[in-house]
């Protein structure tokens, strides 16, 4: 069984972002740069599922520049056994991603696709939906337990209220959220392991793949702050204030 | 041209979101049609069919949609799809698991949780955890999106629709349901609810979690929420998680107790109209987006303010 993992890089997640001056996107120049929170969990079911037995072949896929590069370095010191990039110069969006990723479903002929649920810079929440329709594979999305059993695989999902679980027929794309695992650390020597390791690179405009961007970015603004909050010295206070709101009763 | 909404429900009652998600529809001066998927559906049509400013309800009823799963309601989506112009939902983690492979399948962009609609197909739309706000336009013919629905006021009722069935294509068959796991509580529905008390990883263990917050929320009738961090150990379950990866909440009220405050969860949090936090660190990031902030033992300040309301 082969798995098919996409990464994203984005900003890290501890980082704020902060606006260009002409407000015409994020400034990231500069910034710390990583895997994708949700798609580090996506790596790491990827590669226990090989550790299980189950798969035999983890791919690691990220579409951008090839500054990408280092996102999948890390995906292979964490275990991937090889990389492909995708090399883009258009800013992507989930539909474009979803394409070009079809294309590499269709060369590499994965059983599951693995992806995190969202991304945490424009937090669409798309790609792996997108994918799955497109390639005509059933989806379990949000997903924070995974069992592989033959042709099948059961996952339990996160949804409003609780949790549901579904049996899904491989091949199958899955989107990770956070509770399915927690993503091993990654050891220098591997790091320096991965550095062996085959990226292979392929070119978005080569793919014949329509990757043109449907929504285009006017503006980027930062949302109005919360005017600042009065301290108060106890239970009491904090009543005696909050009473005094219409529409509170306490 | 007209606009499609998806219209989600527990088999019993609507979504009260569908009701903001349908003055959100508004905005394009055309008729909205709601789609009510399901099995046994005449009584959710009925309902949907008495939400005041819709035209026309669409129930597309079979056995194997008591469960509907999202592929099965994206080929449905696509059926019918190309007569609107806008198709939308209210944000949810259904509606997410569905748009996202109708609009690939119409091979049209999505835009998710828009918090404002305006003219010319343009919207904001938050980004990295709400510390940005993106102005996109869409360039697509068929409009794709869910709502941020407490940016919206809820429909009213009153309205006298005509219900319509349409015949559902066969089964995707490819995914089966099992089961679903849903923790019923006397308490108001998270996302709905007028007053939110919230828990952090500081309330220490599930135990005391319940017992500290318990008899606060039961007292103000208050649904519980809970950070990341509270759930991911364990201390309360994972669909009362109020952030950027759960659910977001608007009430009038929101009690932050324990609570860092890390954007992950404001995002979740901030639209609130009234914030209190007590936390004992006076430099954690809650007290930036507080309104109230108490800096005090919970375990001391929380249940003399449970015995101080009346």
């Amino acid at each position: 069984m082969k798995i098919l993992v996409a990464v994203k890089r984005v900003v890290d997640y501890n980082i704020k972002v902060r606006i260009k001056p002409d407000g015409s996107d994020v400034d990231i120049h500069g910034v710390k740069m990583g895997v994708n929170p949700f798609d580090e969990n996506a790596i790491e079911e990827a590669l226990r599922l090989k550790e299980q037995g189950k798969a035999t072949e983890v791919v690691a896929v990220s579409l951008g520049t090839t500054a990408n590069q280092d996102v999948l370095r890390h995906a292979l010191a964490m275990g991937a056994d090889r990389a492909i990039l995708i090399e883009s110069h258009v800013k992507l969006q989930p539909l474009g991603v979803a394409k070009l990723l079809k294309t590499v479903v269709e060369r590499e002929q994965p059983d599951i696709i693995l992806l995190g649920k969202q991304a945490i810079d424009d937090d669409s929440g798309q790609t792996g939906q997108m994918l799955a329709a497109l390639l005509g594979y059933p989806q379990g999305t949000f997903v924070s337990a995974l069992n592989v059993e033959g042709n099948e695989v059961t996952v339990t999902r996160e949804v409003d209220g609780g949790t549901e679980d579904i049996a899904i027929t491989l091949p199958a794309v899955i989107t990770a959220d956070l509770r399915l695992n927690a993503p091993r650390f990654v050891k220098l020597p591997n790091l320096m392991m991965a550095r062996k390791k085959p990226i292979e690179t392929l070119h978005a405009p080569e793919m014949g793949v329509d990757v043109k961007p449907r929504l285009k970015l006017l503006q980027v603004t930062e949302p109005a702050a919360r005017k600042p909050g009065i301290k108060v010295d106890s239970v009491e206070e904090l009543l005696s204030k909050l009473r005094t709101i219409e529409g509170i009763q306490l | 041209m007209k606009t499609l909404v998806l219209a989600e429900h527990d088999g019993k009652q609507l979504s009260p979101a569908l009701f903001q998600a349908v003055t959100a529809a508004q905005f394009w001066n055309s008729p909205v049609d709601l789609l009510v998927v399901g099995s046994n559906t005449s009584e959710i049509a009925q309902q949907a069919a008495a939400i005041s400013g819709v035209a026309r309800v669409i129930q597309a009823d079979a056995v194997h949609l008591a469960h509907p799963l999202a592929e099965d309601v994206a080929n449905l989506i696509f059926e019918i799809g190309r007569e609107y112009q806008v198709i939308l939902a209210a944000h949810s983690s259904f509606s997410r698991n569905i748009l996202p492979r109708a609009a690939a399948l119409l091979d049209v962009a999505m835009i998710s949780d828009a918090l404002s609609i305006h003219n010319d197909n343009t919207y904001v739309r938050s980004g990295y955890a709400g510390n940005i706000l993106n102005t996109i336009h869409s360039t697509d013919a068929i409009q794709v999106l869910t709502v941020h629905s407490s940016n919206f006021a809820a429909a009213s009722l009153g309205g006298s629709a005509e219900v319509v069935s349409i015949k559902v294509p066969a089964a995707f068959g490819k995914t089966r349901w099992l089961a679903e796991k849903h923790n019923h509580s006397d308490r108001p529905a998270l996302s709905s609810a007028k007053i939110v008390v919230s828990g952090g990883r500081s309330l220490g263990s599930a135990e005391k979690f319940e017992q500290i917050l318990s008899p606060l929320a039961a007292k103000l009738g208050a649904a519980l929420g809970a950070t990341r961090a509270a759930v991911d150990a364990g201390y309360a379950p994972n669909e009362i998680q109020v952030g950027q990866t759960g659910v977001v909440v608007a009430p009038d009220l929101y009690i932050a107790i324990g609570v860092s405050g890390a954007v992950q969860h404001t995002y979740g949090m901030k639209d609130s109209k009234i914030v209190v936090a007590i936390n004992q660190d006076p430099d954690a990031p809650i007290f930036q987006v507080a309104d109230y902030c108490l800096v005090a033992d919970l375990f001391e300040a929380v249940p003399t303010l449970t015995a101080a309301i009346h």
